[in-house]
């Protein structure tokens, strides 16, 4: 029974950043129907950043306060020059767009071995192997307090969404682009600045994983695919969705790896994700509504 | 006929090359061009005439290379099976695949076959006693001389463009198009857009899967990291593809050509310009440089991949006649 609580519990809180990992994938492609294939090499981005910033001294959570301005900044820039000018080019693939995150993931992941090499880099700070424990279940210190900031952004966002002006232009560009356009709302500026708070919440992801994890280029690339279950198995522009997403996937993937193996690991997210697009085409959107 | 005649005259001069040329590195390079031909073929059937792109052509390509490699580890047969066969495993993996995935739409079929390729990949790293995991199969090749690989890489080549030639030509290949313009109003005409979709894979799938057989043959070396690459192999399918021009039958060789000169030009930092220049100038700055671009092929790749979607989104035949313009436009103003 301890083992399945630990299970458990270890799932729930990678989940929690896996979450947040989804919200900044689903709110693009809710928003510009685009795949952002290169989320995760921001994510790397990010983590590259917090380790520069720690080798100086810095506290890992306080380049949060560095490396959210910067990807977001990077984020608009990326949708401005390069994505934005391919919607008006005439092509017979739709699938431009998708193809250039490719490439700009690529670009970055080279760009950050080039400078830091394909070396394993680890983050040394005093909460990394922490533990407390509540009966006989161990925390990890790093992963609660990252559970915690990423439930803190993820409901923030669910506020921002439903609340603010700015929100709810960005929710009417996803429902129906020209409509919001009539109505008065630039998209071309809605969706600038959706690509950069997704890149942000992204950042804030990676941040918060870098005291816990290994910090190497090709980092980026499982967890794209992990940002895409996650937004698939949540349902489209669903903050809430992305919350359900992201446990699940975290739930899987650590049963799957007490119970199977820890090989099949990466297999369970894929199967997972095959199931839901064949079972529950929508995600958990569908269920909750929301 | 004229039409014809370019084609028919670069595949006679291909052919005629080993016999002046007999530099080993220089029929590599060309075994490996002809062997892009026909993986960026059948991706521009599938993507540039269907209109689905596949992100995942690596799966295909491994189905055929292991195929071949398994046959030869196991059974003890020759690998040339391979050639036979690998097509088939490759057709009967993508089926049911297309069965069940091309129910989705656009992207989200695009990473299905990203997620295709990533199952496979782990799976044949996971099963170790049949694939030998990541150590690999490794085989003797049959011909010491590149001649003989030579020509059933550009008999494959040629048979590629021939088959894709006459396959969107024929009924079927409007149907293609048909789908890739416009899905609802193809299906509203009564098109049956499920099966086009899978005769389509299933097309690009056993080419792939041969020209991965081929790999077997000719490399003698695979393993599940070689073989099930995303970006040596799906996103390398797609740049031939997209250089060469989407949904054109001869844009792909032309794609290829550019591709696997740009690869081997990175790779080899520019034919060793930068360290010659190094060594002449006794720089140890310009040897730096030569070390740094061997490093940056993927680096290349990625902006080559920004570059021409922004530049030339149809690729260099689909945009001939916009180049020509320009081009003659920069000749009336000088």
């Amino acid at each position: 029974m301890d083992v399945f609580l630990q299970t458990l519990v270890a799932g729930v809180l990678k989940g929690g950043l896996y979450a947040l990992i989804g919200i900044g994938m689903t709110l693009i492609m809710g928003v510009m129907g685009i795949i952002n294939l290169a989320h995760g090499q921001l994510m790397m981005l990010a983590m590259y950043v917090t380790f520069v910033l720690n080798t100086t001294g810095v506290d890992p959570y306080f380049s949060l306060f560095v490396a959210m301005p910067l990807l977001f900044l990077l984020g608009v820039s990326i949708q401005k020059f390069l994505l934005n000018p391919l919607i008006k080019a005439d092509t017979i693939l739709p699938e431009n767009q998708v193809l250039m995150t490719v490439g700009i993931g690529m670009v970055l992941t080279e760009i950050i071995r080039f400078i830091f090499s394909s070396d394993y880099k680890y983050i040394t700070s005093t909460y990394s192997n922490q533990t407390f424990f509540l009966g006989n279940i161990s925390f990890s210190m790093a992963l609660t307090i990252a559970f915690g900031i990423a439930i803190t952004f993820t409901v923030a966002m669910f506020f921002f969404l439903i609340k603010t002006d700015l929100g709810r232009s960005i929710r009417a560009t996803a429902q129906d682009k020209d409509a919001a356009t009539l109505m008065g709302v630039n998209t071309g500026r809605i969706t600038v600045i959706t690509f950069g708070m997704g890149a942000g919440l992204v950042a804030a992801a990676g941040v918060l994983l870098a005291p816990v994890y290994y910090i190497f280029p090709d980092l980026g690339g499982p967890f794209t695919a992990k940002a895409f279950i996650i937004t698939i198995l949540g349902g489209l522009g669903s903050t809430v969705g992305a919350i359900f997403g992201g446990v699940t996937l975290g739930l899987a993937e650590s049963m799957g790896a007490t119970y199977f193996g820890m090989e099949y690991e990466d297999i369970i997210g894929l199967t997972i994700f095959v199931l839901v697009l064949l079972f529950l085409p929508g995600g958990f959107k569908r269920l909750t509504k929301v | 006929m004229k039409k014809n005649l370019l084609p028919l005259a670069v595949a006679g001069l291909v052919a005629a090359l080993p016999l002046v040329m007999r530099d080993d590195y220089y029929l590599h390079l060309m075994i490996l061009f002809m062997m892009w031909v026909v993986i960026g073929s059948a991706w521009n059937l599938i993507a540039g005439y269907t209109g689905q792109v596949s992100f995942g052509d690596a799966a295909f390509f491994g189905c055929g290379a292991y195929t071949a490699g398994l046959l030869a580890h196991h059974l003890g047969v020759s690998t040339w099976w391979g050639l036979a066969l690998g097509g088939f495993t490759a057709i009967a993996v993508g089926l049911p695949f297309g069965w069940i995935c091309f129910r989705m739409r656009g992207a989200y079929f695009a990473l299905a076959t990203l997620a295709l390729n990533e199952v496979l990949r782990h799976g044949a790293t996971i099963a170790e006693k049949f694939t030998g995991g990541m150590v690999g199969i490794l085989i003797m090749p049959s011909f010491m001389s590149k001649i003989p690989y030579y020509y059933i890489a550009l008999a494959m080549a040629v048979a590629s463009i021939a088959s894709l030639r006459w396959v969107v030509r024929s009924k079927p290949g409007y149907y293609f198009v048909s789908i890739r313009e416009d899905q609802d109003a193809a299906e509203s005409l009564g098109i049956d857009t499920h099966l086009y979709k899978m005769l389509a894979l299933a097309y690009a799938a056993f080419w792939t899967g041969i020209a991965g057989a081929l790999y077997m043959n000719y490399m003698g070396f695979i393993d599940p990291t070689v073989v099930f690459n995303l970006h040596d192999i799906s996103i390398m399918a797609i740049l031939v593809g997209i250089v060469g021009g989407v949904g054109t039958v001869y844009g792909p060789a032309v794609g290829a050509f550019v591709m696997v000169t740009v690869q081997e030009l990175f790779r080899s930092g520019f034919f060793g310009l930068f360290k010659w220049l190094g060594d002449v100038s006794g720089s140890s700055n310009l040897a730096k440089v030569a070390e740094v671009l061997t490093q940056a092929h993927v680096l290349g790749f990625g902006i080559l991949v920004v570059l021409v979607i922004l530049i030339l989104p149809n690729g260099i035949v689909g945009d001939w006649p916009k180049i020509r313009k320009r081009v003659f436009r920069l000749d009336a103003g000088a």
